[in-house]
């Protein structure tokens, strides 16, 4: 949890250390549960995390006297659930009132013995990427709901003023309540569709993560780690969906090669230049797995294809070389389906260790034209560097710069302007 | 939407660099500014010289004080802005954060408020 989430503000003590660490336990394993379950029948979700931000501080400050109750959750809840109560006593007029309290009998008091709460978050997760929800705040509110975090830390992740993503939260929590978004997994024919929904905003919530190479983010939760438990969630709540597991096996894909990025000196090291030695192998043996689950049921798909190009790649921990044509191949496929132009130019670079880095560039060049790439750095580095192999130095210079001033990352700059050197001294 | 892009960092940080290393940063900051440029968003922009070479004025009382140095001190001085026009807030923040100046200090993002704007 971030600042000015559920669990700020515990205290020094023995007590109170115990009980921030067990409120904190719950918080991870369950917050998004506890929303789910709150919000399902109201669907007010910014009700239930407020009632639940409250419950957790009244946590705070009755387990260090009392103990950490035997059920922690289902105190959490009863505690939620009479807040919730209280304030559709208070705040809403008589009429609504009487429904919202309705709706509340019916989320059941649970029972200190009944430990098992009904998981309602797959639920959660189709109503935060609904179609109804605009697709800048799918994966925040996903973020939000479902782990816990803070508008200010989402807000970083997603390089979007504090103040905007506040906005964008809340308008979209309105507009669940108030377009009465239900709380359903879609039905069978309209499953593929909302599903998407629901991989792009993991995957969105990933690639942020991604792209903050140091790791962690000031406040110590790392979004890729983060994106990916919310993708084993997925997977384990839909375990014969093979897009679910495809994208799960993607992201530990991209997930084994995080520390390999860096050298010792914190220098950006490429992935043909990577370290295998400091792959994660036992996520690349979970990806496989899943991959190889995944397409046993024949359901190819967008993220199993980039999950399978990852895994070309990953056969160099073995002293193989990368199987080009596959990957070459694996990225038209990509194309073919998404018409992304980025898999147009990954597929363009995978041609040059086949063909050569002339023909990589014929590839390329129908891609000059394209204004989505017009800003997009790893196309200007990677025209810098087939530009550099076919010896034309001047424009390699030129496309390296452009790729510089494009670049985020101090590293990633840094290790382009040694390429841009080589090329400017030849 | 114009807004400007306020650099503030440490002076200290570019004077201890090696040489090398300072012509290094310079020129991310030309790549930086080739590529505002290529992609048709900057007005304007420009270095400005440290914070010691600042002289302030203010009216008080009917006098006229002239001060030297910045309006206020601090390790983090005011090095340089850009002007960029842009579709919005979150397009200035991506502009932002490729600068350079992001990684070695701080890059404020205002809005510009013309004068014939209410």
């Amino acid at each position: 949890m971030g600042d000015g989430s559920a669990l700020s503000g515990a205290g020094s003590t023995d007590e109170h250390r115990a009980a921030s660490a067990a409120a904190e336990a719950v918080a991870r394993h369950s917050y998004g549960k506890l929303v789910a379950f709150l919000a399902a029948r109201t669907r007010d979700v910014a009700g239930a995390e407020d009632a639940l931000a409250q419950a957790f501080a009244a946590a705070l400050a009755d387990w260090p006297v009392r103990g950490v109750p035997v059920t922690p959750e289902a105190w959490l809840l009863s505690v939620a659930r009479r807040r919730l109560v209280d304030t559709a006593r208070t705040h809403h007029r008589d009429g609504e009132a009487a429904a919202v309290l309705a709706l509340l009998a019916e989320v059941a008091e649970p029972h200190d013995d009944d430990a098992v709460l009904p998981d309602r978050r797959l639920e959660l997760l189709f109503v935060c990427a609904h179609p109804g929800i605009e697709p800048a705040a799918r994966a925040p509110l996903m973020l939000q709901c479902v782990l816990g975090f803070d508008a200010a830390t989402i807000a970083s992740a997603f390089l979007v003023a504090p103040a905007t993503m506040g906005q964008r939260l809340v308008r979209a929590k309105t507009k669940i309540r108030q377009a009465g978004i239900g709380f359903e997994v879609p039905t069978r024919e309209q499953l593929p569709q909302r599903l998407d929904g629901v991989l792009e905003a993991i995957y969105a919530a990933y690639a942020e993560g991604w792209a903050d190479s140091t790791g962690a983010d000031a406040r110590g939760r790392n979004l890729a780690e983060e994106a990916i438990w919310l993708g084993r969630l997925l997977a384990s709540l839909l375990p014969r969906e093979p897009e679910a597991l495809g994208l799960v096996a993607l992201m530990l894909h991209a997930h084994a090669r995080r520390d390999a990025r860096r050298d010792a000196d914190g220098g950006y090291v490429p992935l043909a230049h990577q370290d295998t030695r400091r792959w994660d192998s036992s996520l690349i043996d979970e990806a496989e797995t899943l991959l190889r689950s995944a397409a046993a049921l024949r359901g190819p798909g967008r993220y199993q294809l980039e999950a399978a190009i990852q895994s070309a790649h990953s056969v160099r921990r073995n002293g193989g070389l990368p199987d080009w044509a596959a990957i070459a191949q694996l990225y038209e496929a990509l194309h073919q389906l998404t018409g992304s132009p980025v898999a147009a130019l990954n597929r363009a670079v995978a041609l040059a260790p086949l063909q050569g880095a002339a023909a990589a560039l014929d590839a390329l060049a129908p891609l000059a034209a394209d204004a989505r790439l017009a800003d997009y750095q790893p196309y200007w580095a990677a025209r810098a560097d087939l530009l550099a192999q076919t010896g034309a130095l001047q424009e390699a210079a030129h496309s390296y710069e452009r790729a510089i001033g494009l670049e985020r990352d101090p590293a990633v700059r840094e290790f382009l302007q040694q390429r841009a050197a080589r090329v400017g001294a030849a | 939407m114009e807004y400007m892009l306020m650099i503030h960092a440490d002076p200290a940080g570019l004077q201890a660099l090696r040489d090398a290393e300072r012509s290094t940063a310079l020129a991310a900051y030309g790549a930086y500014t080739a590529a505002l440029q290529q992609a048709g968003v900057l007005r304007e922009g420009n270095r400005l010289r440290n914070a010691d070479t600042a002289t302030t004025v203010r009216l008080r009382g009917g006098k006229t004080e002239v001060l030297n140095g910045p309006f206020i001190e601090t390790k983090e001085q005011l090095g340089g802005y850009y002007v960029i026009d842009v579709p919005d807030l979150d397009a200035a923040l991506s502009w932002a954060a490729r600068c350079p100046g992001a990684s070695h200090g701080a890059v404020e993002v205002r809005p510009v408020w013309a004068m014939d704007q209410p």
